[in-house]
C-alpha cells in the first residue's frame, strides 16, 4: 500500500476509492464466506442430495431424480405433519402476537413498580430453553402441579401431553409463556414512539380509548407489527426441542411437525435424501411466507419512517 | 393513552397483571423448589408450593450422573466464543454494507441476507456431512462455526447495519479529511459509538447458542462433549423415566446464573433490544 514516491506523474494505484472498496471488501470477506461456506453451499447440496435414495446405514446413494418428490406428495404421514405445523405456526403467531400487544399495552401505563412487571414478564425469555420446557413437562404430567392445582379447585385435568388436542395446546402455550417477552418489549418501544400529541388531538375530537387504540396506535406500530410477525412465524417453523422434550411428536403423530418430522427421517432413521427432501420443502415454505408478508407489507403497513 | 388512571383502575391493572404473571414465573418457582424435595414428595397431592422436606443431594448427584460440570464449561465456552466472534464479524461486515461504497455491495448484501431465508434447520443434513468430510462430528466445531460464520450471525449483521446507517456521517468525515484509514475509523470513532448495538447482539447471540439443541444432539454422541440443553435431557433412569428432582436441579444451574445476570442488567438487556435496529 506504500505510495508510488518516484514516480509523481503517475496517479496513485491507491486511490481513496480503490482503497475503500479493498477495505469493504476485507470487511465483509469472513461474513460473505461464511454464508457461502455454511448457508448456499449447503443449500445446493440439500438440494442435489433430495435427487438421491440416500440410506447412510445401508451405504446406498443413488441418483434417483424426482422419485423423492413423488414419495413426499405420496408421503401419507405429509398431511398430517403440515397441518401439526400449520395448527403450530398459527396458534403461536396468534397468541403470541395478541398477548405480546396486550401486555405491552399494560406496560405502557403509568404505574409504579412497572418495571418489575417487565421485568418478570420477560424473565422466561433468557431462561434457557431446555430447562423451561423440562419444568413446564413436568408440571402437566398427569400426576404433576397443574393436575395437582386444579384437583384441589375440585376439577380433573386432562393428561395433557398424552391427549392430542391438549398436546397441542400445550406446546403451543409453553412456546408462547417462552418467548413473548420478546415482542412485548418491541411492541412497547413501539407504543412509546408514537407521538403523544396524536392522542390530545383525537380525545379533543372526542374519540374513546378504544378508537383511538384502532385509528392511532395500531397503524403506526404496524412496521413493528410486520416485522414481528414474519421472525415470529419463521422462528415457529423452526420449533424442535420443545416438540422433542415435551411430546416426541405424539400423542401418535399430532404433534410432529415439519422440522421433527425432518429430524426423525434424516437422523433417527438416516434417510438423508428423503430427510434432504423436507429439507427443500421447510425451505419453500419459508421463502413463500417470508415473501408473501413481504408483499403485505405494502397494504398493511400504513406508517414507515 | 397515558392518561392519570382512577385508584380503582389501577387496582384492577395491578390484579389484571399479577393473574397474567403466573405462567411466566411461576415455573422457574416451581423448578427451584422442586430441585431441593426429595422424590418421594415430587408428585405430592396437595403440590407444595414451599417444600415440606429438604434434599440438597441432588445437587450433588447431578454432577454424579453426568460429567456436569464438563457439561456446563462446553456450553459456556462456546456461548462465549460464538458471542465474541458474531460481534467481530457482524459489526465488520455490518460497517462496511452501511458506510463503505464498494461495487456490487448491495447485491452482496441481499446474497448474505439470504441467510435470514434459510435456517440452520434446512441446512442441518449438508451441514453434517460437511463437518463429517471435515473430521469435526463429535467435536465443538460446527457449534462454532456455523453460528459465527453461518445463518445465525446474519441477523445480527442486519442490526449493526441498521445501526450504523443511522450514525450521523461527521464524526467520520473529519476523520477522513485527517487522512485515517478505514479500519482506523472503524475501530476508534464508530465501534465505540454502536456499543448499544452490540451489547443487544451479545445478549442475543448468546441466548441463541446457550439454547441451541438441534445441532448438539445432531453433532456430538459422547457425553463428555456434550452442551447442558443436550445433557438436561439425559437424567433418566434405567427404564428411560426421567429423574424429576434432578433434571430440575440441573435445570435450575443451568437458568439461574442468566437469570441474576439478566436481573442485575435488565434494564440494559430490555433496552438495548428494544432500541436497536429492531424497528422496521
Amino acid at each position: 500500500m506504500s505510495q508510488p514516491l518516484q514516480a509523481p506523474q503517475k496517479p496513485p494505484f491507491w486511490t481513496i476509492a480503490r482503497r475503500d472498496a479493498a477495505a469493504g471488501y476485507i470487511f465483509i470477506a469472513p461474513q460473505l464466506i461464511g454464508i457461502i461456506t455454511f448457508v448456499l453451499v449447503p443449500l445446493g447440496l440439500v438440494f442435489w442430495y433430495s435427487l438421491h435414495e440416500w440410506n447412510v446405514l445401508a451405504a446406498s446413494f443413488n441418483f434417483v431424480g424426482a422419485a423423492n418428490y413423488q414419495m413426499l406428495l405420496a408421503d401419507p404421514n405429509l398431511p398430517s405433519v403440515l397441518l401439526a405445523s400449520a395448527i403450530f405456526s398459527a396458534g403461536l403467531v396468534i397468541l403470541n402476537m395478541t398477548l405480546a400487544l396486550l401486555l405491552a399495552v399494560l406496560l405502557d401505563q403509568k404505574l409504579k413498580g412497572i418495571v418489575v412487571f417487565r421485568t418478570l414478564f420477560f424473565s422466561p425469555v433468557v431462561v434457557s430453553l431446555v430447562a423451561w420446557t423440562i419444568v413446564w413437562s413436568f408440571l402437566l404430567q398427569n400426576n404433576g402441579g397443574i393436575n395437582g392445582l386444579l384437583s384441589t379447585l375440585g376439577i380433573e385435568g386432562p393428561n395433557w401431553l398424552r391427549t392430542p388436542t391438549t398436546a397441542m395446546i400445550s406446546v403451543v402455550v409453553v412456546q408462547v409463556f417462552k418467548n413473548v417477552g420478546l415482542n412485548m418489549i418491541l411492541f412497547l418501544a413501539a407504543l412509546q414512539g408514537v407521538p403523544k400529541e396524536l392522542y390530545e388531538a383525537a380525545r379533543v375530537d372526542g374519540a374513546g380509548a378504544f378508537k383511538q387504540f384502532r385509528r392511532i396506535t395500531l397503524p403506526l406500530i404496524s412496521p413493528t407489527i410486520l416485522l414481528t410477525s414474519i421472525i415470529t412465524i419463521v422462528g415457529s417453523l423452526q420449533v424442535f426441542a420443545q416438540i422433542a422434550v415435551l411430546t416426541q411428536g405424539g400423542p401418535g403423530m399430532t404433534t410432529t411437525v415439519l422440522v421433527y418430522y425432518l429430524y426423525q427421517q434424516a437422523f433417527q432413521f438416516h434417510f438423508f435424501g428423503y430427510g434432504s427432501t423436507l429439507s427443500i420443502l421447510l425451505f419453500v415454505i419459508v421463502a413463500v411466507l417470508t415473501f408473501v408478508q413481504w408483499q403485505l407489507r405494502k397494504r398493511i403497513v400504513f406508517y414507515e419512517n | 393513552m397515558k392518561t392519570d388512571l382512577s385508584p380503582r383502575m389501577k387496582t384492577a391493572l395491578y390484579g389484571l397483571m399479577c393473574v397474567l404473571l403466573i405462567p411466566f414465573v411461576f415455573p422457574t418457582w416451581w423448578m427451584i423448589t422442586s430441585s431441593v424435595k426429595p422424590i418421594s414428595d415430587i408428585f405430592a397431592f396437595p403440590p407444595d408450593l414451599w417444600p415440606r422436606r429438604f434434599d440438597f443431594s441432588t445437587y450433588a448427584q447431578v454432577f454424579e450422573l453426568q460429567p456436569f460440570a464438563r457439561q456446563y464449561w462446553n456450553s459456556a465456552y462456546i456461548a462465549a466464543l460464538v458471542t465474541a466472534g458474531t460481534m467481530v464479524i457482524s459489526s465488520m461486515a455490518g460497517y462496511a454494507f452501511a458506510r463503505i461504497k464498494f461495487p456490487f455491495s448491495n447485491a452482496i448484501f441481499m446474497v448474505v441476507l439470504l441467510g435470514l431465508l434459510i435456517p440452520s434447520e434446512v441446512t442441518i443434513v449438508p451441514l453434517f456431512q460437511i463437518f463429517l468430510g471435515w473430521g469435526m462430528i463429535n467435536t465443538h466445531w460446527p457449534l462454532i462455526l456455523v453460528p459465527i460464520f453461518g445463518a445465525p450471525s446474519v441477523f445480527a449483521t442486519f442490526v449493526m447495519r441498521q445501526f450504523f446507517i443511522a450514525l450521523p456521517n461527521e464524526l467520520e468525515e473529519a476523520a477522513r479529511v485527517d487522512g485515517l484509514g478505514r479500519f482506523k475509523i472503524f475501530w476508534t470513532i464508530a465501534l465505540p459509538l454502536a456499543k448499544p448495538a452490540l451489547g443487544a447482539v451479545a445478549i442475543f447471540t448468546f441466548l441463541h447458542s446457550w439454547n441451541l439443541y438441534l445441532e448438539p444432539i445432531v453433532f456430538l454422541s459422547s457425553t463428555q462433549m456434550f452442551t447442558l440443553p443436550q445433557a438436561l435431557t439425559h437424567f433418566t433412569d434405567a427404564y428411560g423415566g426421567a429423574m424429576w428432582n434432578i433434571q430440575l436441579a440441573a435445570a435450575t444451574m443451568t437458568a439461574v446464573p442468566v437469570l441474576l445476570v439478566f436481573i442485575v442488567a435488565q434494564k440494559q438487556f430490555v433496552e438495548g433490544l428494544a432500541h436497536t435496529g429492531l424497528k422496521g
